[in-house]
């Protein structure tokens, strides 16, 4: 069966704010999805709470909306119980890098083959515009009451070191390039991290869409234009990992890289590991049918109901004969 | 007292790290393979080495399932456990002993514990004696309490150069099993039976079991040759080899919850290190790979270790959901960080187990030791309202049925099930009938691996404007119960979410639909207690079926694993007293509580031996007694809340030891005679 754009759309009224840089998200999704030609009903998609927890039920896949920060758990136990799944997750910055960051941390720990976008806008926009992890120190969005006391999280380097294996940033309002990323990152082999800038138009009036896509004159030549966001590619910045010698040399590049900001703001992939391996890959190891026979897929009772376990050899071990 | 069956109280404790659990074990295989019945349990503080731990063990012909606090052998490896368990040891008893401990101050012990020297001081004081080791052994030698010294250094020196092999005295491992031959030989176990007991511990070790049965038989041989005359004290009619039979199993409470999730049919399992819950997870862990009949290929269960435990249950919810059973074990501090997850798969439906194995609280509490203190808290966790049925087992033999039936109860109802065990159970072991698996049905309720479209649940009115059909996982006109499909089926893709939703699985605020879903849910809980087989709601245990001239009538309701105390006190009472009636009704669904059916049960036993009048004394009165360990009495809280039952005792316990033989005995002694001095409130202490 032919799937079109439209199979991935649902019916559901969209009550995000009029500019909301998540359309843009929603739409490379449901593009993303399309593109790569996967049925609906194989893709399981995953939230946690906030305006970009409600992703899912505008998307006509599975669509699991979880508890605030808890995303990553509930969507690592599903793949890990059913691997043929695709698995999306999706959260906010507050979600993933503040109540969940625990989660964030230890999933890549594991590198469970599955992608995690967070919507990247430094408030918690349906509570009001509070300060979110990724809102930098010192600042004031207009929904404060007083600067934002705490320093940011890097979610770049974040995932770096926490082992996340295909890591990169799209802007929400180039949809084409955020597209191409998140397709990149669904076929990746592994845990891939997007983190997605997704200007908040209501709350966040310092981090917006003009002040991301400003620019400056160059110095040098006054023709130039130098766009505040820029394409790592088109800057010869490679963080493909080819060989295992060179992880720490790539992974200092990306952390390197991650620091840029303010002026100049790269999107584009920073690091990709395809030879790390998975924890599918590790429970194979341990269960040599693993993949072909998972959990979810087990049978467990005969025709009549009966269990089929046999544990004759576990009980004999107890036996006092 | 002393012993209430034809059974020896043996006890075994030192530093935690010396051994002392490995002794036990061998001691206790090499008994059940004798083919005696066994009861052992075990006692050790929260700490990795140094600390006191201890393992009480009871042997006899018939079926244990209690401690006693009175001991007939006491094996020592320490001065500690000379002073914290010798003033339980009956007269006539024996303690071993390493005479190194000799002149030790008890000042020095600095493990020792304030109740523990408290009880020794008095002691020493009443019968004149110096505080100190010394004190103690001339108090015992006073209390014709058989001294044995196994000078275990001396001992391995000795056996090493015998058996020319001077890499021993290394072994201090060796210890271990010379003090439990030592206490063999002082009720004449058979040495062949103690040799099979070795070597099945070291099954895949000969030489080294080889070792520990030479080690073993001259430690044995020793003690037989310088105490000849101990032994004859000893002698039981013990029918060795009745309990070596294929229907026998000697268990462990944290093998047979696994062993019924094995069964069950469990896939995935989530943890987060806790104790006393962890050995369930590692259990699996170490049995991953599955046997299965009629069927090449083996089945597996995929075991995670997570971050913490809102992961442990946030990872058995997202499994859950793609159709396997799955389950996560905790005990309270993790159950703790679970109830937001809870009232999650409360709210969708999804059937999840949590194995609770209750520890003492609150906080921390007595990480390593027993009590019942979250009923009420299983029951209440989450906020808001939604259907969940916590259930709880008595014993170990039970708690292996009782989790196929939750796993079936879970997904028959959709509901999450808590399934309440303690680490009194956990950490128990006891010889009993093998479990009988193979004829356990698996009920797995609305459950569709595949999915028609033409299958009735789908038509669009709620989504008028739609032209696509959708599949209603939340299907009102199915009633309570909606048709549940796994993640990834065709033509059955659904919603799920934490706000309120309509039959799709979509956020909704709609007043009317709200009000439809909260009854669907909750409608749930009339369910259960209407659908779940009334024996599996309540259990009555224990009746006197054929007594006359009946005075008084004692109905004891209690709930998980206070039942081997209970049973083994009132298999005693029951013959004492000729003209009591006992009756024991333990409660395995805790909630929604069966109160018609508790009730109704109550009721017919006391207006039955009315009718039969020539059964029954015309005075003759009824006492309704609980039995738990918590200290607010939750489960005479639970009768208050949902029936009309009123108890006139609560027998209960919260220092972290689990209920004895002894002081339950001892309790009911003074309730049935009246003493005056008794309060509603009956509250136990003993135990080191």
């Amino acid at each position: 069966m032919e799937y079109k754009l439209s199979d991935y759309k649902t019916e559901v009224h969209n009550d995000w704010c009029p500019g909301c840089g998540d359309f843009g998200i929603l739409n490379s999704i449901q593009m993303s999805l399309s593109d790569l030609k996967i049925p609906p009903h194989d893709v399981a998609l995953f939230s946690g709470i906030g305006c970009s927890g409600k992703t899912p039920h505008f998307i006509h896949t599975y669509g699991i909306h979880t508890l605030h920060g808890r995303v990553l758990p509930f969507a690592q136990g599903a793949k890990l119980s059913n691997p043929n799944l695709k698995i999306i997750a999706v959260g906010g910055d507050g979600d993933g890098l503040g109540i969940g960051s625990g989660h964030f941390v230890n999933a890549g720990r594991r590198n469970v083959n599955m992608t995690y976008i967070i919507y990247n806008n430094g408030v918690y926009g349906l509570t009001k515009g509070q300060a979110a992890p990724t809102l930098k120190l010192g600042m004031k969005t207009k929904s404060l009451p007083q600067p934002n006391m705490n320093d940011s999280i890097n979610p770049i380097s974040l995932a770096i070191i926490s082992g996340f294996t295909f890591i990169a940033r799209g802007y929400s309002y180039d949809i084409k390039h955020l597209k191409d990323i998140i397709k990149k990152g669904i076929l990746h082999n592994g845990l891939s991290y997007i983190d997605v800038l997704q200007p908040c138009p209501t709350y966040n009036d310092i981090n917006t869409k003009e002040w991301y896509q400003s620019y400056e004159i160059d110095k040098e030549d006054s023709s130039k234009k130098i766009p505040k966001i820029y394409k790592l590619d088109e800057e010869n910045y490679n963080g493909f990992v080819s060989d295992e010698n060179e992880i720490p040399h790539k992974i200092s590049l990306a952390i390197e890289k991650s620091r840029e900001w303010e002026k100049r703001i790269p999107i584009g992939i920073f690091y990709q590991n395809d030879k790390a391996i998975t924890y599918e890959e590790r429970i194979e190891n341990r269960i040599e049918n693993y993949l072909s026979n998972p959990p979810a897929k087990q049978i467990i009772n005969d025709k009549e109901g009966y269990t089929i376990a046999n544990i004759d050899n576990l009980l004999d071990k107890l036996k006092t004969v | 007292m002393g012993n209430y069956k034809e059974s020896i109280s043996w006890v075994i404790g030192g530093p935690q790290g010396s051994g002392v659990d490995s002794a036990a074990n061998i001691f206790i295989k090499s008994v059940a393979m004798a083919g005696l019945h066994i009861f052992g349990k075990r006692e050790y503080y929260s700490n990795i080495k140094g600390e006191h731990s201890y393992f009480t063990v009871r042997i006899s012909n018939e079926p244990i399932r209690s401690h006693i606090d009175e001991i007939d052998i006491l094996v020592t490896f320490d001065a500690e456990t000379v002073v914290r368990h010798s003033p339980y040891l009956v007269n006539n008893g024996v303690l071993i002993y390493d005479p190194e401990i000799k002149g030790k101050k008890i000042e020095d012990i600095h493990t020792l514990d304030f109740s523990s020297k408290k009880k020794i001081k008095k002691i020493l004081e009443e019968s004149n004696k110096n505080y100190d080791l010394d004190g103690i052994l001339n108090d015992l030698k006073e209390r014709n309490i058989n001294l044995i010294e196994l000078p275990y250094l001396d001992l391995i020196k000795d056996f090493s150069e015998k058996s020319n092999d001077h890499t021993l005295s290394k072994l201090a491992r060796i210890t271990n099993v010379m003090s439990l031959a030592a206490s063999l030989a002082i009720f004449n176990f058979d040495t062949k039976k103690m040799e099979g007991g070795i070597r099945s511990i070291f099954l895949n070790k000969p030489k080294i079991a080889d070792i520990n049965i030479d080690a073993a038989n001259y430690s044995y041989n020793y003690i037989q040759s310088k105490y000849p005359d101990i032994p004859k004290k000893f002698i039981k009619n013990f029918e060795y080899g009745i309990t070596n039979n294929n229907n026998i199993i000697l268990a462990q409470g944290s093998q047979s919850s696994p062993l019924g999730k094995i069964v069950a049919g469990c896939r995935f399992q989530t943890y987060y290190p806790i104790t006393p819950a962890s050995d369930d997870s590692e259990y699996l862990e170490s049995h991953l790979i599955i046997k299965q009949t009629n069927n090449d290929s083996n089945g597996s269960i995929v075991v995670i270790q997570t971050e913490d435990e809102i992961s442990a249950i946030s990872m058995a919810i997202g499994a859950s959901l793609t159709g396997v059973r799955s389950c996560t074990a905790t005990s309270g501090p993790g159950f703790s960080l679970m109830a937001e997850a809870l009232g999650w798969a409360g709210m969708n439906e999804v059937p999840l187990i949590i194995s609770l194995y209750q520890r003492t609280g609150p906080s921390t509490g007595l990480p390593t030791r027993q009590e019942q203190g979250d009923l009420l808290f299983a029951i209440n966790a989450g906020h808001g309202e939604f259907p969940r049925i916590v259930y709880s087992s008595g014993d170990i033999e039970e708690s292996f049925y009782d989790t196929v039936k939750v796993f079936n109860y879970s997904e028959i109802f959709q509901v999450p099930v808590i399934h309440v065990l303690d680490k009194f159970i956990a950490n128990s072991i006891m010889t009993c009938r093998i479990f009988d698996y193979k004829k356990i049905k698996i009920e797995r309720g609305k459950f569709l691996e595949k999915y028609n479209m033409t299958n009735s649940n789908l038509n669009s009115t709620l989504n008028t404007d739609s032209n696509r059909e959708h599949f209603k996982r939340f299907d009102l006109e199915e009633g309570a119960i909606s048709t549940r499909v796994p993640l990834g089926t065709e033509n059955a893709i659904f919603w799920n979410t934490g706000d309120e939703h309509d039959e799709y699985g979509h956020i909704t605020e709609d007043p009317e639909i709200r009000k439809k879903m909260v009854e669907k849910r909750m409608s749930k809980l009339k369910m259960i207690t209407e659908q779940i087989p009334k024996e599996d709601q309540i259990k009555i245990e224990f009746e006197d079926k054929f007594k006359t001239n009946i005075e008084h009538t004692f109905i004891i309701l209690s709930w998980g694993s206070t039942k081997g105390a209970i049973l083994d006190l009132l298999e005693r009472l029951s013959t004492e007293f000729k003209n009591i009636k006992f009756m024991y009704i333990q409660i395995k669904l805790l909630h929604p509580f069966p109160s018609d059916l508790l009730e109704n049960t109550i009721n017919k036993t006391t207006k039955k031996e009315m009718e039969d009048s020539f059964k029954v004394n015309s005075n003759s009165k009824t006492t309704i007694i609980s039995i738990e360990m918590n200290y607010l009495a939750q489960l005479d809280v639970l009768l208050k809340q949902n029936t009309k039952i009123n108890t006139d005792f609560n027998i209960l316990k919260y220092n972290g030891r689990p209920i004895s033989f002894s002081e339950l005995y001892k309790s009911f002694l003074n309730i049935i005679n009246d003493n005056n001095n008794i309060g509603k409130r009956v509250i136990l202490e003993s135990g080191v």
